[in-house]
C-alpha cells in the first residue's frame, strides 16, 4: 500500500513537471525553482503535510519535498527560537541534504570524468 | 538593434507549423514511471531503515534523502544518469537524485578548469537557484508565521 | 578595381583561385553517419588522446591542415596564410593550433559560417595576388560546444525536437593560383539578418532568413539562376531550418525543389543516431565540404556548387540578456576544373 501511494505521489509530481516543460516550454531550471518554492508555499499553507501523510516518500523525494523539509524546518525555529528561528530553522532541517549534495558532489567530481554523450 | 524585417511576427507564425511538437503522451508516461519507480525506491529504503536501524520517522526520511543524493550522485558519475534523464525527463530532474545529478554533472566537467574555480566554483550553477529560492521562501514563511500564529 | 565586385554584395574572382587540397577529420559518431566513407580521417575517441576536448579541437584543426598540405606534398612553412575560426571563446582551438602550425594567422568568428568565411577571404588574398598558398579552416566539437552554450554532459536533461547536434569535426582547404583543383568563382558575402527568434534551441529557423537573404542577392548580383548550380548546399539549417529556407525561397520565386540540400540534414541519420534536427557547427559544413563535396567536385559529379555555411552569431551572454539571435550567411561558388 505504501509503495502504492508512494509511485503514485511520486509520479504525479514529475508528470506536472514534465508537463510544465512540454506545454508551457518551462527550461528545467525553472521549473525545479517553481517546484521547490511550490514546495514551501504548500506547505505553508497546509496543503503539503497531508500530501506527505499520503505519499511518503512519493512527497518527500520529489523536490517540493525538499521545500517541504525547508517549511518545516522554518516553522520549527520560529515556535522554538521566535523571529530568528525563521533564519536557522529552514537549512537546519535539510542541512543533511544539503551537506550530502556537497559532499558526495565533490567526491564523485573527483573521481569520474564526464563522458560524451552517444 | 533594429530587426532588419519588419514582418517578425508573421515570420513566427508562418514557422509554427514547422516545429515540432514533443510527443506529449510518451514523455509523461516516462516522466510518471521513473518518477514513480524512483519514490518507490526511497520509499523502500525508508521502510528498510526505520525498521533495521529503530529510527524515528523523521530522521529514516532524512537519512533516505542522503541515501537518494548518494544514489543520483553515484549514477552521474558513472555516466549513467544522464541516459536516464533522456528519456525520462522531469521523472528523473524532479527527485532529489536530480538535484545530486545537477550538482555533480558541473563539477565533473569543469574538473579541468581546476579543484577552486572548476569544481568548488561551477558545482552550484544550476542547483544553487534551487537552494537561494527556496531558502530565500522558507524565511519568508517563516517570518509570516511569526507575526500571524505566534504573536 | 570595381571590376571585381558585382551587384551590392558580391565578390567576381578573375583568376578563379582553385582549392586544390581539402581534407576532413571527424569525431566517432559522424564516423557512424551516413558519409562515413568520404572523411580521410575518423577518431575512434574523441579526446583524441589528450587531456581535455579544447585540445583535441585544436589538434583536429592542426592535424587536418598538415594532412591536407601533405597530400600535395606542399611544406607547411610555404604557407602564407591561414584563416579559421571555431565557436569556442576567443578562438581557442584555431589560436592554440596555429601556435603550433606558425603560419600567419587570421582568426576569424562567423560562427557556423566561418567556412565560406574563410574561403571567401582566402580566395581574396590569393585573387588580389597577396599570396600563393592560403589555407581555410574550421572545428567544431560536440563537447566543447555543449559545456560553453548549453549543460554540462552528464546533466540528465531532454534535448529539445528543434536541436541541433554540434559536429565534431575539422576541415581545411589549401587555396592557391597554382595547381589544379575547383575554382572558386564567386563569393557572396551576407549581411546580419535577425527575424527575431529566441529559443537558442532553434537556431535553423533563426538562421533560414539569412541563407534565403544570401542566396537572393547572390541571384540577383551575379545574374545566375538555381538552374546554373548542380547543388545549392546551406551549412547547418538542419530539417527544421532547411524547410523553412525552402518555403522561404519558393515565395521569392526562387525555385530551388530539386537541387537544394543542407550539411546539417547530409552528416547525420537523424532516427538511428538521435540527432532531432540535424548536425551544427563550424565542423558542419567544413568536414561535409572538405569531406564528401569537394570528392564530388573532383570527380565531376558536382559540377557547380554554391556552398551557404550559415552562422547563428548568440552567445550565452546574449541569450541570458534576453536577445534574438542574429545570424548570418555566405554564399561561396565553385566549380569543378
Amino acid at each position: 500500500m505504501g509503495y502504492i501511494n508512494a509511485f503514485v505521489v511520486g509520479g504525479l509530481i514529475c508528470l506536472a513537471g514534465q508537463l510544465l516543460m512540454d506545454v508551457a516550454k518551462l527550461p528545467s531550471a525553472r521549473v525545479l525553482i517553481i517546484f521547490v518554492t511550490a514546495g514551501v508555499i504548500l506547505t505553508a499553507i497546509g496543503v503539503y503535510e497531508p500530501l506527505v501523510k499520503i505519499g511518503g516518500a512519493g512527497a518527500t523525494i520529489p523536490l517540493p519535498g525538499f521545500g517541504y523539509s525547508l517549511a518545516k524546518g522554518a516553522f520549527k525555529g520560529v515556535e522554538e527560537n521566535g523571529l530568528i528561528g525563521a533564519f536557522f530553522g529552514g537549512v537546519e532541517a535539510t542541512s543533511g541534504g544539503i551537506t550530502a549534495a556537497i559532499v558526495f558532489g565533490y567526491l564523485m567530481a573527483i573521481i569520474f570524468n564526464p563522458k560524451t554523450k552517444p | 538593434m533594429k530587426k532588419n524585417q519588419p514582418s517578425q511576427s508573421d515570420y513566427e507564425k508562418f514557422i509554427e507549423d514547422k516545429i515540432p511538437k514533443p510527443n506529449y503522451l510518451k514523455n509523461c508516461t516516462w516522466a510518471f514511471i521513473v518518477g514513480g519507480l524512483i519514490c518507490t525506491i526511497g520509499q523502500f529504503i525508508h521502510n528498510r531503515i526505520e525498521a533495521a536501524l529503530n529510527l524515528s520517522h523523521l530522521d529514516a526520511t532524512n537519512a533516505t534523502i542522503l541515501i537518494m543524493i548518494f544514489i543520483g550522485a553515484s549514477l552521474t558519475g558513472i555516466g549513467v544518469y544522464d541516459l536516464i534523464g533522456k528519456r525520462a525527463g522531469a521523472g528523473s530532474i524532479v527527485p532529489i537524485t536530480g538535484f545530486a545529478n545537477s550538482i555533480v554533472a558541473p563539477a565533473m566537467e569543469f574538473k579541468r578548469e581546476g579543484y577552486v574555480f572548476g569544481i568548488a566554483a561551477r558545482m552550484f550553477v544550476l542547483a544553487g537557484p534551487v537552494l537561494v529560492y527556496g531558502i530565500t521562501s522558507s524565511v519568508v514563511v517563516g517570518i509570516l508565521y511569526y507575526f500571524l500564529k505566534i504573536r | 578595381m570595381l571590376n571585381k565586385k558585382i551587384g551590392k554584395q558580391t565578390i567576381k574572382f578573375l583568376e578563379a583561385p582553385k582549392i586544390i587540397s581539402a581534407n576532413a577529420i571527424v569525431g566517432p559518431k559522424e564516423g557512424e553517419g551516413p558519409l562515413a566513407q568520404h572523411f580521410d580521417t575518423i577518431l575512434d575517441d574523441d579526446l583524441f588522446g589528450l587531456k581535455s576536448w579544447e585540445k583535441a579541437e585544436s589538434k583536429m584543426i592542426e592535424e587536418t591542415v598538415k594532412a591536407a598540405a601533405s597530400k600535395i606534398k606542399l611544406s607547411i612553412k610555404d604557407i602564407d596564410y591561414f584563416f579559421a575560426g571555431d565557436l569556442l571563446n576567443q578562438l581557442m582551438s584555431s589560436t592554440f593550433a596555429a601556435r603550433d602550425l606558425q603560419i600567419p594567422y587570421i582568426g576569424l568568428f562567423g560562427a557556423c559560417s566561418t567556412l565560406t568565411e574563410s574561403l571567401s577571404l582566402s580566395a581574396m588574398m590569393i585573387d588580389g595576388g597577396y599570396g600563393d598558398y592560403a589555407v581555410a579552416a574550421t572545428s567544431s566539437h560536440f563537447s566543447t560546444a555543449e559545456r560553453q552554450f548549453r549543460f554540462p554532459l552528464e546533466l540528465g536533461n531532454q534535448r529539445p525536437l528543434t536541436s541541433q547536434w554540434t559536429v565534431t569535426g575539422a576541415g581545411a582547404a589549401i587555396l592557391s593560383n597554382k595547381g589544379k583543383g575547383p575554382s572558386i568563382a564567386y563569393a557572396t558575402i551576407g549581411k546580419v539578418i535577425d527575424f527575431g527568434i529566441f529559443d537558442a534551441n532553434n537556431m535553423g529557423a533563426a538562421m533560414a532568413p539569412a541563407a534565403v537573404d544570401t542566396i537572393k542577392t547572390h541571384f540577383s548580383d551575379t545574374g545566375l539562376s538555381p538552374s546554373d548550380y548542380d547543388l545549392i548546399i546551406t551549412g547547418d539549417l538542419g530539417v527544421i531550418g532547411m524547410d523553412i529556407a525552402k518555403d522561404l525561397l519558393m515565395k521569392e520565386g526562387i525555385n530551388v525543389s530539386h537541387n537544394f540540400s543542407d550539411c546539417g540534414v547530409k552528416i547525420f541519420d537523424h532516427e538511428k543516431q538521435d540527432t532531432h534536427a540535424g548536425g551544427s557547427g563550424c565542423g558542419c559544413s567544413a568536414v561535409v565540404f572538405c569531406g564528401y563535396l569537394y570528392t564530388e567536385l573532383i570527380e565531376k559529379k558536382i559540377k557547380n556548387l554554391l556552398l551557404v555555411s550559415t552562422g547563428a552569431l548568440l552567445s550565452p551572454t546574449s541569450i541570458q540578456q534576453g536577445e534574438s539571435i542574429p545570424s548570418i550567411a555566405h554564399a561561396v561558388a565553385i566549380r569543378s576544373s
